[in-house]
């Protein structure tokens, strides 16, 4: 019998550390065969802590949302606990394409072995031994291969691009700063499917003829890195890194850089000087990194999840990858499905489905089964998509239409209950905070923005607010050397394009229709207030008086609206407006 | 000149740096220091030993590496990762990535600094806590969450995290008594 339990960031947050902890001191007590093994992610984030069981026939039984204390249920195989979850209801609920994610969750990531017995290391095995560089370029141009990490720029004009530069040594990098802040889908393959990184990184190393690479991975993952060292010294043994690999003069080496936090180091030409050891501040292009990059030799950068769809892409051909998806966007993609949303997890389906089946098939529907509102993509960079466009499809083309982008595949989705203009000054809040500082636009424009934005949602917008909002972020956008500046205001201005009564509201009115900010909100009590007292007491600053079984009053100059009132109140007897 | 921390008498208050050993520091020196573009590294290592980085150490990671201090001070005040002050004994990383931000991270925030009386890059008189929002932890789908001395808690309501940190109080006062 095997026993896998999902260890991914995720799973340990929700308890899967205990749940291991329980499961190998039941073993032991109970003096069973037991195999324990621990598992990465399998995207299905709301139903962790999950194990998986394996009988010696093979068969697979699935345990969900399991607690320590309820570990016996799962050894002694009880019949009708509620912890099961059946193969066609597992299926159902994960009714996805997996290329990147295939193997999370599935194989043991601290094993190379398990990642070898189901055909790794094959792809670049047969790049060396049957094609050359140009011929595994071409197959990624026959594959519609798009980057990932934001910009879906062809992964194979890139490479080429390196190829054709001639100085050596070349570098490949990787990029898993994974800054978006709602997105986790890079962190899933470090820690559940790290072999499958390393074997895209050697492929595009072949193809490019570098002998050296680095992934660059956020210092906020830490057993990300753990994982993905783990794996490298494990591949390095295996003779799968290191000098004259499978017997060719093709030679390569991986070293993980851990980074130190900064979201522009998303920016290629900002990695690259922070992979020197220097602020991470980006410069003008040309000339770009496959000409001068690391150290000013020609230098190559992908992210995680473009790197881990390439061995599909090798084993199963460039046809094959594309015949899923769209004209222009190949493939599938990996979406974070959080906010108000039912299923939180990772979904990866097949580009061109629309938004409404992710978030209503896949993801569940709406917590609490409130009103969509809409469903934010592409984080700082991105935009909203309102509700009456649900049907958009996710593909780079259809996306950009709408004023959102792909970016790195986050999808916040949100309800009645989520102010667009908060939300706008939430993101303006967290570019303020990571412009390099470099260009001015940026650095000074996002503060004034922020500015505006932060008056408005405190009762203080003015008349023509919204009109210099859109003036300043047309010169931020044009006065900015790189993609954070570029696209910094791209969530306020979608928020305008289709949120812009919300603004009005909160401008004239000064009224938050969303009941999200603090400042433009009136408590009152009402008459079916029964005197108890809760209130009066809970206020802090006393602007609650009355007598106790009288209705009491609320002193609106007193009031500083936090809400306290409203929270304690059991009798439904206070509005908020 | 006044700006940026220029004046070191000021900075010297600001950093409390006293009684610093600066040998630990030494073998990570020796290692990396022939290695070009290993400031953030060594940085790393530094911020490891001593929990934050001290001025002092600063300016040993200058005299040890060739790198002019002005270079050191701006790397290690651009990224977040670095601390020029002391931590409290629970660091509280209170994520602020957009998924928590949309299920309520202002409240837990609130009740944060209500509880402790800290606002976003403080600690409590007692040195026992420190707050620092961060950008996101990657458990989008457990939001809002706060990560405490590497433990994840998920789902927080305001008075669940009221819970934690009074759990956190009382037991790190019973490990004093015993």
């Amino acid at each position: 019998m095997k026993i896998i339990v999902g260890y991914g960031s995720c799973g340990i947050a929700a308890g899967a550390n205990k749940v291991f902890d329980a499961l190998e001191l039941g073993i032991e007590e109970q003096k069973l065969k037991a195999d324990l093994q621990i598992a990465g992610c399998n995207g299905m984030c709301y139903l962790e802590p999950i194990v998986d069981v394996i009988d010696n026939d093979g068969n697979k039984q699935t345990y969900v949302k399991v607690t320590p204390e309820r570990i016996n249920e799962i050894l002694n195989d009880v019949k009708d606990t509620d912890l099961k979850i059946t193969e066609e209801e597992l299926l159902e609920r994960s009714n996805q394409f997996r290329i990147v994610t295939e193997k999370c969750g599935t194989i043991n990531p601290e094993d190379i072995n398990e990642y070898i017995e189901i055909g790794g290391y094959k792809a670049i095995e047969k790049c060396i031994a049957e094609m050359t560089q140009e011929e595994v370029i071409e197959e990624m141009k026959i594959s519609g291969l798009r980057g990932r990490g934001g910009a879906g720029f062809p992964t194979w004009f890139k490479w080429n691009a390196a190829l054709q530069s001639k100085a050596t040594p070349k570098y490949m990098v990787c990029n898993a700063d994974e800054g978006d802040p709602g997105a986790f889908m890079d962190r899933s393959v470090l820690e559940g499917d790290p072999h499958n990184l390393i074997e895209g990184m050697m492929i595009g190393a072949y193809a490019i003829g570098a002998e050296e690479g680095i992934v660059y991975v956020r210092a906020e993952y830490p057993l990300a890195i753990i994982r993905l060292q783990n794996a490298i010294e494990q591949a390095r043994q295996k003779g799968l890194l290191g000098k004259n690999l499978f017997n060719s003069n093709f030679s390569f080496d991986l070293r993980i850089k851990a980074g130190a936090g900064a979201f522009v180091c998303g920016e290629e030409t900002a990695l690259i000087a922070s992979l020197e050891g220097e602020r991470g501040m980006p410069r003008l292009k040309p000339p770009f990194p496959a000409q001068k990059g690391y150290w000013d030799q020609p230098t190559n950068i992908n992210n995680v999840e473009t790197f881990a769809n390439i061995p599909w892409i090798i084993l199963n051909g460039g046809n094959k990858y594309s015949e899923l998806g769209t004209e222009k966007s190949k493939g599938s993609k990996v979406f974070a499905l959080t906010g108000k949303v039912k299923n939180g997890g990772l979904v990866e389906v097949p580009m061109g489905m629309p938004i409404k089946d992710i978030i209503f098939g896949l993801g569940g529907g709406i917590l609490e089964d409130k009103e969509f509102k809409a469903v934010q993509m592409g984080g700082p960079s991105g935009g909203c998509i309102p509700s009456d466009l649900i049907e958009t499809t996710v593909d780079y083309e259809s996306l950009a239409k709408t004023g959102a982008i792909m970016g790195s595949g986050g999808m916040v989705v949100m309800d009645e209950t989520t102010c667009m203009v908060d939300m706008a000054r939430f993101f303006l809040d967290f570019t303020r905070n990571e412009s390099c500082g470099k260009c001015i636009h940026c650095r000074i424009g996002t503060k004034r923005m922020l500015e505006i934005l932060t008056r408005i949602t405190e009762g203080d917008g003015k008349d023509g607010d919204i009109e210099l909002l859109e003036d300043l972020a047309v010169q931020i956008k044009d006065g900015s050397l790189c993609g954070l500046g570029q696209t910094a205001p791209n969530p306020v201005l979608s928020t305008i394009r289709y949120f812009r009564e919300e603004y009005e509201r909160h401008i004239y009115d000064k009224k938050c229709p969303s009941k999200q900010c603090a400042s433009l909100l009136t408590y009152e009590i009402t008459d079916n207030c029964i005197g108890c007292g809760v209130c009066k007491r809970k206020c802090p600053v006393e602007a609650i008086s009355g007598e106790k079984k009288t209705i009491h009053i609320l002193d609106q100059a007193t009031c500083i609206k936090c809400g306290k009132c409203y929270d304690a109140c059991k009798f439904d007897a206070i509005t908020v407006d | 000149m006044k700006c940026c921390g220029g004046n070191n008498s000021v900075l010297k208050v600001q950093f409390k740096d006293d009684d610093i050993d600066l040998t630990a520091l030494d073998a990570t020196l020796e290692k990396y220091k022939s290695t070009k573009g290993s400031l953030i590294t060594i940085l790393q290592k530094a911020q490891e030993i001593y929990g934050y980085l001290p001025l002092s150490v600063l300016n040993y990671v200058a005299q040890n590496t060739g790198v002019k201090p002005a270079k050191v001070y701006g790397v290690a005040t651009f990224y977040t990762q670095f601390r020029l002050e002391p931590v409290g004994e629970n660091l509280i990383m209170l994520c602020q990535g957009t998924a928590c931000h949309v299920n309520g991270a202002k409240g837990i925030e609130e009740a944060i600094t209500e509880e402790l009386n800290i606002k976003d890059g403080q600690t409590t008189e007692d040195n026992l806590f420190t707050l620092n929002n961060v950008a996101c932890l990657g458990c989008c789908s457990l939001s809002p969450v706060m990560m405490i001395n590497g433990e994840t808690y998920g789902h927080l309501t305001p008075k669940k995290t009221v819970e934690i940190l009074r759990n956190l109080k009382k037991n790190d006062l019973d490990t004093k008594e015993a």
